[in-house]
């Protein structure tokens, strides 16, 4: 038995689990897939007093369709948003990106709520959810509020949700019909989390010039990071291979600064920072003009 | 606190009382004496513990036995439906040589059976994507590959 001992608590309500979380503060820990938690417990390198497992919170699974955004509970799986004609339909670039996390295995009980939560520099969920604008809804016992997902990730591992706050929900816009959008990542092995990758959303103006454009990085930082020089020196360009090469290399030179370790050192990271931008930049910039499906 | 479970595991009811500490993975093989489900990481890199739950395939090491309280659990031993025969499956890793010292194995069949439910002719790419959640440190996975593709046509050439 590898975990220390916790108390363990199976509410199946929001309420009995936000009035837990309130009496145990930084002490309760809560469960969603576990595939990011348990490894962390198994090494004893988590060991909290008291575990709340949400699996048993219905209100908490849930995929739907609102006032154009697509509202995903915290318990979602991983798997069951892969899998969604719903969110191929309304957010295909999240669509397209859930097969490069981790396995089928994992993904079968990892969820949406607890990667977003879970804050890995090198998940691609978090990146994502900037990428796409993406909203967090959090409460405690006490309140209620919405994230812009932007001011939820503060640094490593780390969100601007206090102990006894939790995510319950996540609001991501659709994306209109004229904006194009593409992932791409390096990683040393299938499943495994990236050494960089890179998430793309743009929209065309009247005219074919970029009218907005939102490049986000993972891997590159404690937290996901938006190349904003790259994205002022596009907006109003036409997207060529020219404007998309120059952006790409602003945003590999002055829109990161990647620290390295065994799998990576800095320069490496910063080589690739370049590349996945420009395929991405590229590839988000045909579909918007409807050349790529 | 011990909590007391009761989870079917290959068609057969067990009831126990646990430490809500206790991975399912350590419950099947020390509480039921079910060791075909093997362990070698213990952190969901390695595959090897991959069992069913509620017909999905889970990592064993990443869920507490208190979990599958009331769940209906499928490991390597349930393969062969508690006939003498072996899985179609079993029968082309055996074939093939999909395995070597075999420690690997139980994990990757277990992986295989909803694979092969819902993907009956697979592409090598797929073959290799699912099996991406599982380390093999002996074969070289080459025949593991070759294994699943005969495996595939034996499940389809199977009489229902
Ligand atoms: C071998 C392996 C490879 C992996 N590869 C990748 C990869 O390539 N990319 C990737 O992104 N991930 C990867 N993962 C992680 C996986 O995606 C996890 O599922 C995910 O990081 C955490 O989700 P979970 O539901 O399992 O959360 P848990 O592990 O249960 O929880 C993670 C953390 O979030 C907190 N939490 C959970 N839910 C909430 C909530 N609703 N509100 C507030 N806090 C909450 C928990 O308390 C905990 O601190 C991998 C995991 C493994 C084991
Ligand atoms: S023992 Fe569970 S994945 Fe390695
Ligand atoms: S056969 Fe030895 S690890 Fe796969």
């Amino acid at each position: 038995m590898k975990p220390a001992a916790f108390e363990y608590h199976a509410p199946r309500t929001v309420e009995e689990t936000l009035a837990l979380l309130w009496n145990y503060g930084e002490d309760g820990k809560l469960l969603a897939g576990g595939q990011s938690l348990v490894p962390t417990m198994n090494f004893r390198l988590t060991q909290p007093t008291a575990l709340i497992d949400l699996n048993g919170i219905d209100e908490l699974f849930f995929l739907r369709e609102e006032d154009d955004e697509l509202r995903c509970g915290a318990m979602t799986r991983q798997r069951a948003v892969e899998r969604s004609d719903l969110v191929k339909r309304i957010v295909p670039l999240l669509h397209e990106t859930m097969p490069h996390i981790a396995h089928t295995q994992i993904r079968n009980r990892g969820t949406i709520g607890g990667s977003l939560a879970h804050a890995d520099p090198t998940a691609e969920l978090p990146a994502l959810a900037i990428a796409l604008d993406a909203s967090m809804y959090v409460r405690s016992f006490t309140d209620a509020r919405w994230i812009a997902a932007r001011d939820y990730y503060v640094g490593l591992f780390t969100t601007s949700m206090e102990p006894e706050e939790m995510l319950l929900e996540v609001a991501i816009p659709g994306l209109p019909a004229g904006s194009g959008w593409a992932f791409e990542e390096v990683a040393r092995q299938k499943g495994n989390y990236a050494m960089c990758g890179a998430a793309a959303v743009v929209d065309l103006a009247e005219g074919g010039s970029i009218g907005h454009v939102s490049l986000v990085f993972l891997g590159v930082g404690e937290a996901p990071v938006e190349a904003e020089r790259a994205a002022t020196l596009l907006v109003g360009e036409k997207p060529t291979a020219a404007a998309i090469r120059a952006a790409s290399d602003a945003a590999a030179k002055l829109d990161i600064d990647p620290v390295g370790d065994i799998h990576a050192g800095p320069a490496f990271r910063r080589h690739l920072a370049g590349v996945l931008a420009e395929r991405v930049l590229t590839k988000a910039c045909a579909r918007a003009a409807g050349y790529e499906g | 606190m011990e909590q007391t479970i009761s989870v079917s595991v290959n068609g057969r009811q067990y009831e126990r009382s646990v430490e809500p500490r206790l991975l399912l993975s350590d419950f099947l093989r020390h509480e039921i004496g079910l060791s075909g489900t093997h362990v070698g990481c213990e952190h969901g890199v390695c595959g090897a513990c991959t069992v069913l739950m509620d017909s999905a395939a889970v990592r064993s090491c990443l869920l507490f036995a208190v979990q599958a309280n009331g769940r209906d659990v499928t490991t390597v031993e349930g393969l062969d439906g508690g006939h003498e025969e072996l899985h179609p499956i079993q029968h082309g890793f055996w074939e093939k040589h999909g395995l070597q010292c075999g420690f690997c194995t139980p994990g990757i069949l277990m992986t295989l059976v909803p694979f092969l439910e819902e993907n009956p002719d697979p592409t090598e790419d797929e073959i290799r994507e699912v099996l991406s959640g599982n380390i093999c440190r002996c074969t070289g996975y080459q025949k593991i590959v070759e294994a699943v593709q005969l495996s595939a046509r034996l499940i389809k050439e199977k009489p229902a």
